[in-house]
């Protein structure tokens, strides 16, 4: 690994009495895609949102492009970070343009600029012009899904978090969304972290794998090294739960 | 419809409703030759009220008529601080409910009293409205008895007293120690004794001895030869700075009103079913204080009092509920705000809030008496305490009830504190937050009707009035304009959803 994009030193963090994460140090691969994998309640959105400040670790620190977030600088290292998550958390009150281009309106982007990201990304998503004004209500699973990955990278982030942005959509539509993704990682180069507990997903999309049990870190590698050489039963039982299509 | 136009429309409305309550008040303005008459809520009071309104109209005054003001203290407060500049008091109340002095004070007294805070007792219109004991005129002739004395040595007395006088220390007790009654009385209420005593259940009751229905029921008011009852002269109460010219006006009644005469013109209210208005004219008239008007001129001029007073205490409903309401939302949106995110303040603030919806109405604005006086000012504290629950209450919840997963990706978009509640916290709220300022605004428009009994006015002036006169029609004048505005608070605030709120974002109801 040349540059990372996420670095973690010593995280811990519990809730109540129950310890999530263990003192983890690790750190993610710049310009590529990993898929963080693990059960629920592995603590694996817990780290994902580490990395944009929604949870603050009790003992560490995590770093975004080598600057430690802190809640003093957090809202402004935000606009670097994409985020999207399942169920697509758009806002029922704005439409589709609006849920995309509100964080550049509130970041003075000209009309201009804003127009023809937009254009761009209805594009790359291949979302009908005509959803333009349509209410989040009125959107299939699929178009909610699409139209909140547009709306984390309206901005260009450097950084795009994803917290199991595909786990509530139908096989079908995931298959294509998954296609539509890939194209997007080759349209504009990026660090993507994917939260997901399909170790098939997991594969499919990203390039580097880290599984993630009981809060500690059970194997990071490539997708290669980690499906030839799952490290415990537990990997291999992650293979095992997406091959059921179990996800 | 762009937000620009909205927030436009919202201006103006806002504006246009500010301006009609402000008009209500405009006609209180200071005017040398103006006067506030008060009145309590009852009969012979309000009678009396407008017979002084009619003389100083007559003498060119301009009359603001704060008529049926609940209690002595609430009255009695008004004319201390200057809400009312005359009203009719009785000696024994003046004595012992206002001054608290139970010693059977002189009148020099208790005017040199009143003088330190700023009020004086004028010279008594006549009349003695004291307890007195009532029987048929018949079976006391039947009896041969007149006096107190005579009665309390009948062996075969059935007596009914209300429960008042069964207690106070000036009633029933008194009279067993003074005359050494040895009957058991049983207690009733009041308006029922007149009716037993006519059928017979009863012989003896308690009565005031100006009471118009003495006369109705053939009733026949004892002598109390021992002098046993307090005194109740009726007296006009005025502050102390009232001109030597009003005060003249005022004294023209002094002496002029018996026992006999006092009864008789209550009876024209009670019995005839004659107006204050009505009976007023005639008693001036009678008394050649003043020239009879044209009785066509007089009706015609009865409606259109009418409907100016209907217009001047809806403009004054109006102001309280907009005031309070608007205070309400001042206070409980921001604080909703503030706390939501703590539970434990959230629900302390609930705790309290809804404490003070438990109080009942009349109970708060009597404490608020020794805080903030009578009139308007109370009434508006009152009615912003009652507001703050549902304005709180619909804000923290809908805050609450906002799916956390929204307010996660706000914060995670990168927008500040001021932008996640300009763009989602405030837009997702609106709708709960607006159905609960519904809900306070028509609590506020029910509750301003009580407002009157501490001379704020406003449409419960006629609903206390005609509730003490038992005067259906005046009732109405209060009610239906009130149930109006409420049904009218309603369809604005629907108008209001329609225009702030997208279709699809209103809870409970179907998209249109």
């Amino acid at each position: 690994m040349t540059s990372s994009c996420i670095e973690y030193e010593a995280i811990t963090k519990s809730y109540g009495a129950k310890t999530i994460l263990h003192g983890l140090t690790f750190s993610i691969a710049a310009n590529l895609t990993t898929a963080i994998v693990g059960e629920s309640g592995s603590g694996k959105s817990t780290l994902l949102q580490m990395a944009n400040g929604l949870v603050v670790p009790e003992k560490g620190q995590v770093s975004v492009f080598s600057s430690i977030i802190n809640s003093g600088s957090v809202t402004a290292q935000r606009l670097k970070i994409g985020y999207s998550v399942q169920g697509a958390g758009l806002f029922p009150h704005l439409s589709v343009f609006q849920n995309i281009t509100l964080m550049a309106t509130l970041q003075k982007w000209s009309d201009a600029d804003i127009q023809n990201r937009y254009q761009q990304l209805m594009q790359l998503l291949e979302l009908d012009e005509d959803l333009r004004d349509r209410y989040p209500f009125s959107l299939s699973g699929g178009q909610q899904q699409r139209v909140s990955l547009c709306r984390a990278m309206m901005l260009k982030p450097p950084l795009l978090l994803l917290d199991e942005p595909f786990s509530a959509l139908d096989p079908v539509t995931r298959d294509i969304i998954h296609a539509e993704f890939l194209k997007l990682q080759q349209a504009e180069t990026r660090s993507m972290v994917l939260v997901t507990h399909d170790m098939f997903e997991a594969t499919k999309l990203a390039q580097q794998i880290i599984v993630l049990c009981d809060g500690r870190i059970e194997q990071q590698g490539s997708v290669a090294e980690i499906e030839n050489n799952p490290a415990s039963d537990y990997v291999q039982a992650l293979f095992r739960a997406g091959g059921q299509g179990n996800a | 419809m762009p937000r620009y136009i909205t927030n436009r429309f919202m201006l103006v409305f806002l504006l246009a409703i500010s301006l009609f309550a402000q008009s209500g008040l405009a006609q209180q303005s200071e005017n040398p030759l103006s006067i506030t008459v008060g009145s309590k809520n009852f009969n012979e009071n309000y009678l009396l009220a407008e017979v002084l309104s009619q003389l100083f109209e007559h003498a060119g005054y301009t009359v603001d008529r704060n008529f049926g003001m609940s209690g002595t203290l609430i009255i009695y407060e008004a004319l201390r601080t200057g809400e009312v500049d005359v009203y009719v008091e009785y000696t024994g109340t003046v004595a012992q409910v206002i001054l608290n002095n139970n010693d059977n004070p002189s009148l020099e007294d208790l005017n040199a009293e009143l003088l330190s805070q700023g009020v004086e007792m004028m010279s008594s219109i006549g009349f003695n409205n004291t307890y007195a004991l009532t029987l048929k005129r018949d079976y006391a002739n039947e009896l041969g008895i007149s006096t107190i004395s005579e009665l309390a040595v009948q062996p075969d007395i059935d007596m009914g007293f209300s429960i008042e006088f069964l207690n106070r220390s000036d009633g029933w007790p008194g009279l067993v120690e003074n005359y050494g009654f040895t009957q058991q009385p049983v207690g009733m209420d009041h308006g029922l004794a007149y009716q037993a005593i006519d059928d017979g259940s009863i012989d003896v009751t308690d009565a005031y001895s100006t009471d118009g229905d003495l006369d109705r029921y053939g009733l026949l008011i004892l002598e109390d030869n021992l002098n046993f009852f307090p005194r109740y002269f009726g007296v006009p109460l005025i502050r102390s700075e009232l001109s030597v010219q009003a005060r003249t006006i005022i004294n023209s009644l002094t002496g002029r009103i018996d026992e006999t005469r006092m009864r008789e013109l209550n009876g024209r209210v009670l019995l005839d079913g004659k107006s204050f208005n009505e009976v007023a004219v005639e008693f001036l008239a009678e008394e050649g204080l003043v020239a009879r008007v044209d009785n066509a001129n007089a009706s015609s001029t009865g409606m259109s009092v009418m409907w100016s007073n209907l217009w001047r205490n809806t403009a004054v409903h109006l102001q309280l509920t907009f005031i309070a309401l608007s205070l309400g939302c001042a206070v409980g949106l921001p604080l909703g705000f503030a706390i939501y995110r703590s539970s434990r303040l959230s629900r302390a603030m609930l705790y309290i809030a809804g404490l003070m919806q438990t109080i009942p109405s009349i109970a708060l604005l009597a404490l608020f008496i020794p805080l903030f006086g009578i009139g308007q000012t109370p009434a508006i504290i009152a009615l912003f305490l009652y507001s703050l629950l549902p304005i709180l209450r619909s804000t923290i919840t809908a805050l609450l009830t906002i799916d956390p997963v929204l307010k996660r990706v706000a914060e995670a978009l990168g927008m500040t504190r001021v932008q996640q509640l300009r763009h989602v916290l405030v837009p997702l709220a609106l709708p709960n937050v607006l159905a609960g300022v519904k809900t306070a605004a028509i609590i506020s428009i029910g509750t301003a009707t009580l407002a009157a009994f501490i001379g704020a006015g406003g449409l419960g002036e006629p609903i206390v009035t005609g509730l003490a006169l038992n005067d259906t029609s005046l009732i109405l004048q209060g009610a239906i304009p009130a149930a109006c505005l409420a049904i009218l608070a309603e369809l604005l605030f629907e108008l209001l959803e329609r225009v702030l709120v997208k279709p699809h974002m209103l809870v409970g109801q179907l998209p249109t």
